[in-house]
């Protein structure tokens, strides 16, 4: 009876936890560091971008969280289950980076291998394959042996095995490295799919648009360490502006941060944190100042400048 | 249990797949043809210098063809468990099969152990299934069959299953090709100690009975084999053998059953290489 309320109140547990939390978790190979000390959580329902260059340790962190790669320190938890435990990958799906499956099987048999990894009962495996192929797009193909498959169809079917069985968790490491346009749309449409079902995504990319698009929150990480992390918007800091300006003596340019961070290189004065109902103010006094402004480019500062920013910002780079 | 059972079909529907057993069979049956047409010449008076064999001549030569046979039997079932074995986990991990396969919520040793399970199904299945087309073959043609058929198959299969065993591990840490070239080189290894052992026995060396000993305990498919061929043997062959000590040291003559110890320690080195391979893969990242 204790046993059965200690169980209870462990699911219980289980189920109010983040989808990840993770407190220093570190691999190191040698004196070689693929990540140190990753601390992060990730509620329910949200869909998390782990943006990086190639090697900054991306996958490193996926496989850690996945048990396939023992941590050398630290700890963390999958839905409230211990990293590495079956328990917590019971309710995840995933799509590794190289994503390869058996040649020698079709498509519906992938998929029914995987249902039976999970344990899913089998009288609900044709709903579950049939759901899986028909979100992930390969429908047609399902009976065709994977061998006969394009890159680009092996990695719609990793995604259709990581949607089985409803996750609550879907970790994807580079979803659309294979993808065409179309296909890429189709991620994003599907992570859209999962979210509404509330489940967390967590999308390892080094496609910055790709994570503007669809993420509620990001970690930036180069060289195994998080470099930062926030909401898009808190990332970004805000709108941006630029004004392509004449006329004006270097104090007079300068003078105009008072509306926001400046950059200028003597042509183009751009304005970061400038909010679009003070575009026209800025243009007035540019003007007023005896200035000439031969264009003004309003646009949101992306993910890209702010990523290539924190990269130059770090030391050794 | 039942991700065992799921990774252990999973290996017999991939040999089935990519044709390893339709090649297997195809070979078997085709040898099985050559060696019944062969053992059919035994009676043909044409080659016995015109006059035809006795009864008892021609059950002593089929025995001796017979184990001859065996060998080359043994030799393939060796080879096939060496390199089908050695890539079976390498592979799948080369291929990243594993990190797709591992991230759903199974236990590293239940894919070890399905592999395992579905390797040794296939070795004893090739084991069972060509001793009984030869023996079958034989029995038709000179009407000829071993004092114990039983023990034959259940000898090749074992030795099969400590080769495929010891290429499994092989494949937690090393590349399909590497441990292939290893598991079989320890196979001829092995055998040869073990006619050397022999030789050592009849001109009563003990540095060479000592060497035969340590590489039956390191690798136990010599003293295997040699339980194979005792079970091949007629009684009175081995009988008649007993009073030539010299023919101790022919590789196809076994005079003495294979030790109780022996046995015991081959299903205990069997064990402890398959413990060894769970204890690889539990520690290797994927």
């Amino acid at each position: 009876m204790v046993d059965l309320l200690q169980q209870q109140a462990a699911a219980q547990a289980a189920a109010a936890s983040p989808a990840i939390h993770t407190v220093e978790l570190a691999k190191r190979y040698g004196r070689t560091v693929a990540l140190a000390g990753l601390s992060m959580t990730v509620p329910r329902g949200e869909v998390f971008g782990f943006l990086g260059p190639n090697g900054a340790g991306k996958t490193t962190a996926v496989k850690l969280l996945l048990g396939l790669v023992p941590p050398t320190s630290g700890e963390g938890w999958l839905l409230g289950h211990p990293v590495g435990s079956v328990e917590g990958r019971r309710r995840v799906g995933y799509l590794p980076e190289l994503f390869r499956y058996q040649p020698w099987l079709s498509g519906r048999e992938v998929l029914a291998l995987h249902c039976e990894l999970m344990g899913l009962p089998r009288a609900g495996w044709k709903e579950e394959i049939d759901l899986s192929l028909h979100t992930s797009g390969l429908g047609a193909r399902a009976d065709d042996k994977v061998r006969e498959y394009s890159k680009g169809m092996q990695q719609r079917l990793g995604l259709g095995a990581a949607l089985l069985g409803s996750p609550e968790l879907v970790l994807l490491d580079e979803p659309t490295s294979a993808l065409d346009p179309i296909g890429r749309h189709d991620v994003r449409e599907i992570i859209h799919i999962v979210r509404e079902r509330g489940a967390a995504v967590f999308l390892n990319s080094h496609l910055l648009t790709e994570v503007e698009m669809v993420c509620d929150r990001v970690a930036m990480v180069d060289h195994g360490r998080v470099i930062a992390t926030g909401t898009l918007d808190e990332l970004l800091g805000g709108h941006a502006c630029r004004f392509r300006v004449a006329g004006l003596t270097p104090q007079q340019r300068h003078s105009l941060s008072h509306f926001g961070e400046m950059q200028d290189d003597g042509e183009w004065m751009r304005l970061l944190r400038l909010e679009p109902e003070s575009v026209p103010d800025v243009v007035a006094e540019v003007v007023g100042m005896g200035g000439r402004v031969y264009a003004v480019e309003p646009r949101v500062r992306t993910l890209e400048d702010r990523f290539l920013e924190l990269l130059r910002a770090e030391p050794g780079e | 249990m039942r991700p065992i059972l799921t990774f252990a079909r999973l290996t017999l529907v991939e040999a089935s797949r990519r044709r390893l057993l339709l090649a297997l069979v195809l070979l078997t049956v085709v040898v099985c043809g050559f060696t019944g047409w062969g053992f059919s010449r035994i009676t043909a008076p044409a080659l016995s210098g015109g006059q035809q064999l006795s009864t008892v001549e021609v059950r002593t030569v089929a025995s001796q063809l017979l184990i001859l046979v065996a060998f080359l039997f043994s030799g393939v079932l060796a080879l096939s468990s060496a390199l089908t074995a050695s890539p079976a986990i390498s592979g799948d991990i080369e291929s990243h099969l594993t990190t797709a396969m591992l991230a759903r919520p199974v236990l590293r040793a239940q894919y070890v152990l399905g592999r395992w399970a579905g390797l040794a199904v296939l070795v004893i299945a090739y084991a069972a299934g060509s001793s009984a087309l030869e023996l079958a073959v034989v029995d038709i043609t000179v009407g000829y069959l071993p004092p114990h058929p039983a023990q034959l198959v259940l000898f090749i299969a074992a030795e099969g299953l400590v080769l495929m065993s010891l290429a499994l591990c092989l494949s937690t840490r090393l590349s399909g090709m590497t441990g292939g070239l290893i598991a079989i080189a320890a196979w001829f290894i092995a055998w040869l100690t073990g006619v050397l052992a022999a030789v050592g026995q009849v001109i009563s060396n003990v540095a060479l009975e000592n060497l035969g000993l340590a590489v039956r305990l390191l690798m136990p498919v010599d003293a295997l084999w040699r339980g194979a061929i005792y079970a091949m043997e007629p009684a009175a062959i081995v009988a008649a053998a007993s009073q030539n000590r010299d023919l101790g040291a022919n590789p196809f003559t076994v005079l003495t059953p294979v030790p109780p110890a022996m046995l015991v320690w081959s299903v205990v080195w069997v064990v402890a290489i398959v413990g060894l391979s769970l204890w690889s893969v539990q520690r290797r990242d994927l």
